[in-house]
């Protein structure tokens, strides 16, 4: 399987003179429906660094947290603050690559060029960044081909070089790798580790951890909408706080 | 009574000359039901769009005449065109009743709704798989509204067969607005009833072949369009 090209010298996520948007502030947020609490309560600030993985067994809200981080869902309580108080900085300066992606029926470029126009680029940068984008995850060769006929793992990968077009602060990953291969997941995260050497910041959720192990600096345990225990990945992994964040660790998490 | 045989026999041998009177009608046909088509496209994409993308007070309620407007029969719209463009209507000092244009504008009416309410729900269903993707993308409303409309490009396509089929094939409001009169409106359906009429079955057959052909052709383009599109994009 062929390694994840080096992009470092290709990204260069704050712009320059500018305050970046972090730290992000999550305040006691909850999301209810029908009476039924999905999230509660859950408070964490996250900084500019580390890899962040949010671990939890199916139904833990995972998704739905990295979705109102991401402002593309409302809290019923609380709420999610960023450093910088410009939305539209903070939009410009976010990404997210969903576990099933939604590509446009158009050429595997053209997706990216997509979003490189809501951004206002010029042509010139617009093609040197589909150039960059293409090159880095290995599509090169798949750039004229429709982006709905690619393989599962060609979409997600692409999935992933769109976020990366627009140069984000931050990228959140709502468990990128859970619908590929063992070889396009490895690839894709050489590409993750990537992003975040760059000075990009990751959120990333899942429930393998494996995975978890594998990427995570900092990880934030989430069971049944709540948030347990967070804590740097060395010492979550070598002995959790939390009784039920050990008993997932060992596998025994009662549902 | 004519043998069925010998009127089907007749018919194709008209169509294969394809006299001028003939070709007169099908082009007329084609202009009229074509023009009033890519115009209803126009107006009733942007409409049904529109009406899945936002929410508004009332949306419900125009949804609803919207779909009941899809079942407008064609002699109540080409009434309503002729009131409207009469001499004694409010559009008469145009001078547009009985010509091609009064036509087209009475079967844009019918086309309209049809387009509209079928794009709407095309849309609508987009809508549920790329609206969290376009928003975070950062697409405003908009800029949603044009991409799902070129994302929905090949069923919005079938949804034109549909509105081109209901436009060539009507006859009520275009012989009420274009009066039927020979080399200025008369179109195939209105020279089929016309020559059925008057017992000219040979004529009137030949019309229907020609028509059903048309539209046979015109679906056919757009289907392999579609299907070589579909391939190529998914």
């Amino acid at each position: 399987m062929a390694e994840a090209p080096d992009w470092r010298n290709e990204q260069a996520c704050v712009p320059d003179g500018k305050p970046g948007i972090f730290p992000l502030r999550v305040t006691g947020v909850s999301f209810e429906v029908a009476g039924h609490y999905l999230l509660d309560d859950i408070s964490f600030e996250l900084g500019s660094g580390p890899l962040t993985v949010i671990l939890g067994a199916n139904g833990a809200g995972k998704s739905l947290l990295l979705k109102i981080c991401h402002g593309l869902l409302s809290p019923t309580r609380g709420a999610v603050n960023w450093q910088s108080a410009s939305k539209v900085r903070v939009r410009n300066s976010q990404a997210m690559v969903f576990q099933r992606p939604v590509l446009l029926r158009r050429s595997v470029a053209a997706n990216i060029d997509y979003v490189l126009r809501l951004q206002g680029l010029a042509k010139p940068e617009r093609l040197r960044r589909i150039d960059a984008c293409l090159r880095m995850t290995g599509l090169s060769h798949l750039g004229r081909r429709g982006a709905r006929v690619l393989s599962g793992g060609e979409q997600q990968k692409l999935a992933l070089a769109r976020a990366w077009a627009v140069r984000p602060e931050i990228v959140f990953l709502d468990e990128p790798t859970a619908n590929i291969d063992p070889s396009a997941t490895l690839f894709m995260e050489n590409l993750i580790r990537q992003f975040s050497r760059a000075g990009t910041k990751v959120v990333l959720t899942t429930h393998d951890l494996a995975q978890a192990k594998r990427l995570a600096d900092e990880v934030l345990f989430l069971h049944q909408g709540r948030l347990l225990e967070q804590a740097p990945a060395k010492q979550f992994f070598d002995g959790p706080e939390n009784p039920l964040a050990r008993a997932f660790l060992q596998g025994e998490l009662p549902c | 009574m004519q043998d069925l045989g010998a009127v089907l026999q007749t018919a194709l041998k008209l169509m294969l000359e394809l006299d001028d009177s003939l070709l007169e009608i099908i082009f007329l046909s084609l202009r009229v039901s074509l023009t009033a088509t890519l115009l209803a496209a126009m107006a009733g994409f942007l409409l049904g769009a529109v009406l899945a993308v936002w929410r508004f007070p009332g949306r419900g309620s125009f949804l609803v005449l919207l779909n009941a407007l899809m079942g407008l029969p064609p002699v109540v719209v080409g009434l309503m065109v002729y009131l409207l463009l009469s001499r004694a209507g409010p559009l008469g000092d145009f001078g547009l009743l009985f010509t091609g244009t009064a036509m087209i504008i009475a079967q844009w009416l019918l086309v309209t709704p049809l387009i509209a309410a079928l794009s709407q729900q095309i849309v609508a269903d987009l809508m549920l798989e790329y609206r969290e993707q376009l928003l975070s993308l950062g697409a405003s409303r908009w800029t949603m509204l044009q991409t799902l409309l070129w994302e929905g490009r090949f069923s919005l396509l079938t949804v034109m067969l549909a509105g081109f089929g209901r436009a060539i094939s009507e006859v009520g409001a275009v012989l009420i607005v274009g009066g039927n009169i020979m080399h200025h409106t008369r179109v195939m359906t209105t020279a089929i009833a016309l020559e059925t009429s008057k017992g000219n079955l040979t004529i009137a057959l030949a019309l229907g072949i020609v028509l059903i052909v048309l539209a046979f052709l015109v679906n056919a383009a757009v289907t392999f369009s579609k299907i070589y599109a579909k391939r190529l994009y998914g």
